[in-house]
């Protein structure tokens, strides 16, 4: 190649490169926080059920079958917006979610689950954060996969609602299971 | 009278700096130790402030861990090591040279390198062909 065609293509390849990397930079989310928890154990803790500080958790409370573990908190604004999703999912599908109420007062959590429905198979209370922090958390609301054997598999930073749901969640639950989960439209959950 | 208001003034700002926790320390290296580690931990929350900067709520709780580890006598390495465990290498502000982190670390070099073979191609072609 000779010297003036590689001036006239060289700031358009150097161009080209730019537009590549910037593009990929643009999608990489820096708020999203890769977790160092991927494929390890659920961190052993215990803690009180928010229902009733008499009655301890640890991780051997935990679901025996694959579930979810989401974290929230009343104070949190993108979890009153989440909420209904979880309300709906929990009577839709046989799959648990766990509750963790992090850093919040005992007496908020419960008006929350009161006046919106409580979605959840059990709900810990993690006033001190205590959970959040083994967990990586660094906000609310976060939803992590965990498998039957108390593994985490996924997590998800941010609001859950149907695109989440049926592109990221449903997608890789059914890939852990190994079958299809669908729908079941026995009696609606709740209390 | 002006007096007076200048010492209300500064009693007051006292009072508000007093909002940010102090915690005690046996020893002087504890405390030093202390103050190295929080300005060495990026807060989760933010995007860039160490823990010692920031208000988020995160970085409080972090700050007393981080105390309590002092206080029990942990090293440096282990109380950097358990954040790591937890958040990544995003919380440290001097992440370790991996491949994930190759590009962090070697980026500027590279572009150093490129600069520095585009300036001597120059510099060289020049001394070459003088007439051009």
């Amino acid at each position: 190649m000779n010297k003036k065609a590689l001036m006239a293509v060289g700031p358009i390849i150097v161009f080209l490169v730019l537009i590549v990397f910037f593009w990929v930079a643009l999608k990489n989310d820096p708020k999203k926080l890769n977790s160092n928890l991927i494929d390890k154990q659920v961190p052993a803790f215990e803690l009180p059920a928010l229902q009733n500080p008499e009655q301890l958790f640890t991780e051997e409370s935990l679901p025996k079958e694959l579930f979810l573990m989401n974290i929230w908190g009343s104070w949190c604004g993108p979890c009153h917006i989440e909420h209904p999703y979880l309300m709906k999912y929990s009577g839709k599908y046989e799959i648990p979610i766990v509750g963790v109420n992090y850093k919040d007062e005992t007496i908020d959590g419960l008006t929350f689950i009161k006046e919106k429905g409580n979605p959840y198979h059990m709900i810990i209370a993690d006033q001190q954060g205590t959970l959040g922090i083994d967990l990586g958390v660094y906000g609310a609301p976060e939803t992590f996969i965990v498998d039957k054997n108390g593994t985490i598999r996924f997590r998800y930073v941010g609001v859950i609602d149907d695109r989440v749901w049926s592109t990221k969640l449903l997608p890789i639950m059914e890939q852990i299971k190994g079958s299809e989960i669908k729908p079941v439209t026995v009696e609606s959950k709740g209390q | 009278m002006k007096n007076i208001f200048s010492i209300l003034m500064f009693l007051m700002s006292a009072q508000v700096l007093a909002v940010i926790e102090t915690y005690e320390f046996e020893t002087q290296a504890q405390e030093q130790l202390y103050t190295e580690i929080i300005h060495e931990l990026r807060c989760p929350k933010c995007q860039n402030q160490t823990i010692a900067e920031s208000n988020a709520g995160l970085s409080e709780d972090l700050r007393f861990i981080v105390y309590q580890k002092v206080m029990d006598g942990e090293s440096k390495r282990s109380i950097l090591r358990y954040m790591q465990e937890r958040y990544g290498d995003f919380v440290l502000y001097d992440p370790p040279v991996k491949p994930a982190n190759y590009f962090l670390w070697f980026a500027p070099l590279i572009v150093f390198v490129i600069i520095l073979v585009i300036v001597l191609a120059k510099v060289g072609r020049r001394k070459v062909t003088p007439e051009e």
